[in-house]
């Protein structure tokens, strides 16, 4: 949890006269972080606590492990599009990248 | 909603699934706190200082919707009547969100009204407006705490907490973020909760899927089961509760997908807020039009776990073949979690649907506040005040509408009929308020008097046809009766109103601007920078998109 406190000196770091990214109060970053998190846990434990009892509830097939690596992926996703695609921040008001395109991943 | 009482929902969660649902709700005061170090204002706190980019908007449009009623109650219907629970999101979503966006967008935007009573009042002056803010106010209130009431029932089924307990600590996680970080708070929330929802309901379908056999597994068994009436949406007679298959397909298009839905999506400030927190006209347009995607899709995450409980848990199948196992519809989709989630995605699951309870329950909230502050407080109690006296005012709201559902879920816990009686008549007051706000937005001759008399005689009309119905008078039930009650609500309020508009003097025509559709000039009511926007942030190319995609729905699940 402790993304919110990094990514807010990243914010401020990158300031330049009256501009800067949202860095963490984009809730892109949030939802990658979570996300994130979920994926690594899941990953674990599918890799150190699949046996008998969890087989019998999904049908042979390692959930948790699968899962998780999709998450993880969709966290790199996210992440590379908040890295990629920043909103700046004017005078207090969010403003997206001029370049636009953002909404495109938003589905 | 009535949910099995005994210890057979119970999960075996164990402390990675806790851990995982502790996550969440540090990310989510987190927001709450990080939140409020930009709230500077009252509009800031109300309408997120109309900042937000039109991907946030849309999402938290949808998730504002998908709360407990959603979830538990969709699938239910899906275990319950199959494929023709698809026409709440295809017929009774879709099409209303598109028209919010491309007809009624550009008057709530363009006219800069803060809620959607401050429209009426601009329109039709203090009468219609006090109609619809009291009403709207209350009904928050009320379903705000409905929605407690169930989040504390689920939580005590799964997880054995003491009732009290998980209704004290969920309203205090709702309260302490809005009141932190007002709407932006409870939006970023909302997109947040949508993707962790997904997160939870994605592997379910996924894995129950898998355990049935796949798409081809599961149509087997819900034929052998003899059920063949739910691989099929239309007519969808089992849903409406018409046995004619005419009559049903008219009452579910003109009933469910006209009147109620249009009536709910737009006129509903809990959802039309979202869109209201936008920085420009196109993304405020766009906002329910990007949420029309999800939306059609969701069906496919909510319904078919439903339906998957209906042939793959033991419990629900018994029911389903007429037995008595002790459960409800209502309990298929935990049921199902119960059977095929291990510990680990349990714990993400478990975190899923604790937001999506609570989110509906901020919606609400953040919704009144909204309206009490600017509606009834700023409108009738202390005019002019400075901006910062309104934000206090908001966030005395917010505890005060917290504290209120607490014992209106306290009280829903007693008298359950009663509550579902209550929802159902709030229900009653949103068909008449769609009649009003078209008839008012296109024809400048509809006067002040017509307003607040037509939404009277409406909502009187709902609630005959309804009580008729419930006592018997007329052979119809279930939902068969709420469409055509809400069928004649809206048939005698634009009646009345137009006869009422004929023997009364209308509003001068200069104050009629930004309001009514031929007396606003074509900038206030577009956006200059439209032609500049490329296709898929255009609203009117978007919600084209959409209507193709969910006519292809339609055809291919008919």
């Amino acid at each position: 949890m402790s993304t919110a406190h990094n990514g807010q000196d990243a914010g401020q770091a990158q300031a330049t006269g009256g501009k800067r990214t949202a860095g963490a109060y984009d809730v892109r970053t949030v939802i990658a972080g979570l996300i994130g998190f979920y994926g690594v846990v899941l990953v674990v434990l599918g890799i150190v606590d699949y046996g008998e009892a969890e087989a019998a509830k999904t049908g042979d097939w390692n959930a948790n492990l699968w899962v998780g690596l999709g998450m993880l992926a969709f966290a790199l996703v996210f992440a590379a599009w908040t890295k990629l695609r920043p909103v700046v921040v004017e005078g207090g008001e969010a403003v997206e990248d001029p370049t636009g395109g953002s909404d495109t991943a938003g589905r | 909603m009535v949910l099995a009482a005994d210890e057979t929902l119970r999960l075996d969660a164990n402390f990675i699934d806790y851990a995982l649902v502790a996550a969440y709700f540090a990310v989510v005061l987190l927001i709450g706190f990080a939140a409020r170090r930009r709230v500077s204002d009252s509009l800031d706190f109300f309408l997120s200082g109309r900042s937000l980019p039109a991907w946030v908007t849309g999402l938290a449009f949808i998730s504002a919707n998908l709360g407990a009623v959603e979830i538990i109650g969709m699938s239910a219907n899906g275990a319950q009547f199959g494929m023709a629970t698809f026409h709440y999101f295809w017929i009774g979503a879709v099409p209303a969100m598109l028209f919010l966006g491309v007809v009624m967008m550009p008057f709530y935007y363009g006219s800069k009204v803060r809620s959607v009573p401050e429209f009426m009042r601009r329109r039709f002056g203090t009468g219609a407006h006090l109609v619809n803010a009291l009403s709207f106010a209350l009904a928050q209130v009320l379903i705000a705490g409905i929605n407690l009431y169930l989040l504390a029932t689920i939580v005590n089924a799964l997880l054995g907490w003491p009732q009290w307990i998980s209704l004290i600590v969920a309203a205090a996680v709702v309260l302490s973020y809005i009141t932190l970080g007002g709407l932006s708070a409870a939006i970023y929330n909302e997109v947040l909760q949508f993707f962790v929802i997904v997160a939870a309901l994605l592997p379910l379908t996924l894995i129950g899927l898998h355990r049935v056999g796949g798409v081809g597994g599961l149509i087997d068994s819900i034929r052998d089961s003899g059920n063949e009436n739910d691989l099929s949406s239309w007519p969808g007679s089992d849903l409406s509760s018409i046995d004619n298959p005419v009559l049903s397909v008219i009452g579910i298009v003109f009933g469910l997908g006209f009147v109620l839905s249009f009536g709910y999506w737009t006129t509903n400030f809990v959802e039309v807020q979202r869109a209201m927190a936008t920085k420009s006209m196109s993304a405020a347009r766009s906002t329910p039009i990007i949420g029309s995607f999800p939306k059609m899709f969701i069906p496919f995450i909510v319904i078919v776990p439903g339906m998957i409980a209906a042939v793959l848990v033991n419990e629900t199948r018994d029911l389903k073949a007429g037995g008595d196992p002790g459960v409800t519809y209502n309990d298929s989709i935990l049921l199902l979690i119960r059977d095929v989630l291990p510990n680990g995605l349990l714990g993400v699951a478990i975190a899923g649907l604790l937001a999506s309870f609570m989110a509906g329950m901020a919606a609400n909230i953040s919704a009144f506040n909204t309206v009490f502050s600017y509606d009834l407080w700023q409108q009738y109690v202390k005019k002019d005040r400075p901006d910062g006296y309104y934000l206090k005012v908001g966030r005395v709201a917010t505890v005060g509408a917290t504290v209120v559902a607490i014992f209106t879920a306290l009280i829903a816990a007693n008298f359950d009929n009663l509550m579902d009686y209550l929802q159902t008549l709030f229900g009653f007051f949103n068909a008449p308020l769609f009649a009003t706000f078209i008839l008012g937005m296109f024809w400048k001759r509809m006067t002040a008097t017509a307003g607040w008399t037509g939404l009277v005689s409406g909502t009187l009309a709902a609630v005959l046809v309804w009580s008729l119905s419930e006592t018997g008078v007329i052979g119809l039930e279930g939902q068969g009766a709420s469409f055509v009650a809400a069928g004649a609500a809206f048939v005698v309020d634009i009646v009345v109103s137009v006869a009422v508009s004929m023997v009364t003097a209308p509003k001068p025509v200069s104050e009629l601007a930004g309001l009514v559709y031929s007396e606003t000039p074509k900038e206030v009511r577009t956006d200059p920078d439209a032609h500049k926007l490329p296709w898929y942030q255009s609203p009117t190319k978007l919600a084209g998109i959409s209507l193709v995609l969910v006519i292809a729905l339609n055809l291919i699940f008919r």
